[in-house]
């Protein structure tokens, strides 16, 4: 999967999750201060992630991220574990 | 003390999102049930409820739509047509003076039972983050009160199927103690599933006659065999004399008093002598300082279950004595909203009052005797003023019994 294959992925994920317009969702934003997303709805983006990447994502690792860069990456290093 | 008044009617019940609609249905007698006719009913001895059948998405978010149950929903979209017609949207009150008082009978059971599966399915590290606020029962509350923008209180009374009357009861108790001047107050309920129709089923409570849906709830005919579950969503603006006048909003009726009791008998069935329904009438017409003979119009309980409906007529032949009140079950057309009920009911008296009309008892095709006078045709209430009772009754023995008048209507 590339890496703008994994962009759009995620930013389809966080619109559906949170309903923020997905022009929004771009790698610099942080997730907490920009984009004003709460602990819960991460939760939801973390278990969405999981199923649309079939990845195992442990919980410590979803609380360290803090942009949407630092996500796409996470993503990324998942998926290279996996194949 | 002060004056109570309502100043805002809302609902979404089987008959749409419209009180206008609900009020027409059930004044001309028209039934609201159907067949549930989804494959997830089909092993269930009870295939019959009241469902609302509009596509919520007009109101509510997608996002809100995943993480509230529908219950919440339908509270949502009941409170804000009622902050609507109270003219709230536009004269915008304070904060610290508004109130909320919404109850539910059972609470989230879809989201209960939709993160059950997924419990068992994907095992617990799955469960939704927004579980605990979806099925909690002050949920529905919660969000009214996130809506309007309520920060005198929120409460959420739970008592079954009388918790829709005590929301409003409590509500009128906030305003006379001047803890708010405008209290958001009513109920709500989502249990038509499986699980909610199965449990209430296996409790023999629930009509059974799936050959005919619109003919099963037939409170005091003899034929009558339970109650028919209902979904929907009921809220009313309550608002202090006060507080209506000073911003000229239209009043449509007085709260005058509220009556409430407890059975002490038993968990289900209603003290066979009645004497705890009894109580809560007497204690509403002396709260609001009625006579018995000022009673026209009782909108009575009376949910189609073989002991109840009797219990309820004999109760109000003991408290309104040799009358020819009007009395009505608007269940008959409606179904049974359990904790939505009290207020649906609420806002039909109010409608009954305002146009001078009880609506009809439908289905009554053989009626049992009873000591009451039961309208099985609309039927025409008298000039002047005007006194209704409605009486609301759940599950633990909870007895509620609102008294509405026409006074300061405008």
């Amino acid at each position: 999967m590339t890496k703008e294959e994994i962009q759009t992925k995620f930013v389809d994920i966080v619109n559906d999750v949170t309903g923020l317009p997905k022009e929004q969702v771009q790698p610099a934003k942080s997730l907490t201060e920009d984009l004003k997303i709460d602990s819960l709805s991460m939760v939801e983006i973390i278990y969405a992630c999981e199923d649309e990447f079939e990845i195992a994502i442990p919980d410590d690792a979803a609380k360290s991220l803090t942009t949407v860069q630092d996500a796409l990456d996470m993503i990324e290093g998942h998926l290279a574990q996996s194949d | 003390m002060e004056t109570i008044v309502i100043t805002g009617l809302g609902v979404i019940s089987p008959f749409g999102a419209s009180v206008e609609d609900v009020w027409t249905a059930v004044r001309d007698g028209r039934s609201g049930i159907g067949l549930i006719d989804e494959p997830w009913a089909e092993d269930l001895p009870v295939q019959i409820a009241g469902r609302v059948h509009d596509d919520l998405s007009q109101w509510i978010d997608r996002v809100a739509q995943r993480r509230l149950d529908r219950g919440s929903q339908l509270a949502l979209v009941a409170a804000q047509q009622a902050w609507r017609d109270a003219g709230l949207d536009q004269d915008r009150p304070d904060p610290q003076r508004v109130a909320v008082s919404v109850g539910t009978g059972i609470g989230g059971l879809q989201t209960l039972t939709d993160q059950e599966q997924i419990l068992r399915k994907r095992g617990p590290a799955r469960l939704s983050p927004f579980t605990v606020t979806a099925l909690m029962s002050n949920a529905p509350a919660a969000q009214v009160g996130l809506q309007v923008g309520a920060q005198a209180a929120v409460h959420a009374p739970v008592s079954a199927c009388a918790s829709g009357a005590e929301a409003i009861a409590l509500g009128v108790d906030q305003l006379r103690l001047g803890r708010a001047d405008i209290v958001v107050a009513g109920g709500t309920e989502a249990t038509i599933s499986t699980f909610g129709i199965g449990a209430f089923a296996s409790m023999g409570a629930l009509s059974r006659r799936n050959s005919e849906p619109s003919a099963a709830s037939r409170p005091w005919d003899r034929a009558r065999d339970g109650f028919v579950m209902s979904e929907g969503a009921a809220i009313l603006v309550l608002e202090t004399l006060s507080s209506a006048t000073a911003r000229g909003a239209r009043s449509y009726a007085t709260i005058a008093g509220t009556g409430i009791s407890a059975d002490g008998h038993d968990m289900v069935h209603p003290d066979p002598a009645g004497l705890g329904q009894q109580q809560a009438m007497h204690k509403a017409l002396v709260d609001a300082d009625l006579a018995s003979t000022d009673i026209c119009h009782v909108n009575a309980h009376a949910t189609s279950t073989t002991a109840g409906d009797s219990i309820e007529a004999q109760a109000i032949a003991a408290v309104l004595g040799d009358s020819d009140c009007v009395v009505t079950s608007t269940k008959s057309s409606t179904g049974h909203l359990l904790g939505a009920a009290g207020a649906l009911e609420t806002i039909l008296t109010v409608q009954s009052l305002r146009h001078r009309l009880a609506p009809p008892t439908i289905n009554l095709d053989d009626p049992e005797p009873v000591p009451i006078n039961v309208a099985s045709s609309a039927t025409e209430l008298p000039d002047g003023q005007l006194a209704a009772l409605t009486n609301s009754f759940g599950f633990g023995g909870h007895n509620v019994c609102l008294a509405v008048t026409n006074q300061h209507a405008n």
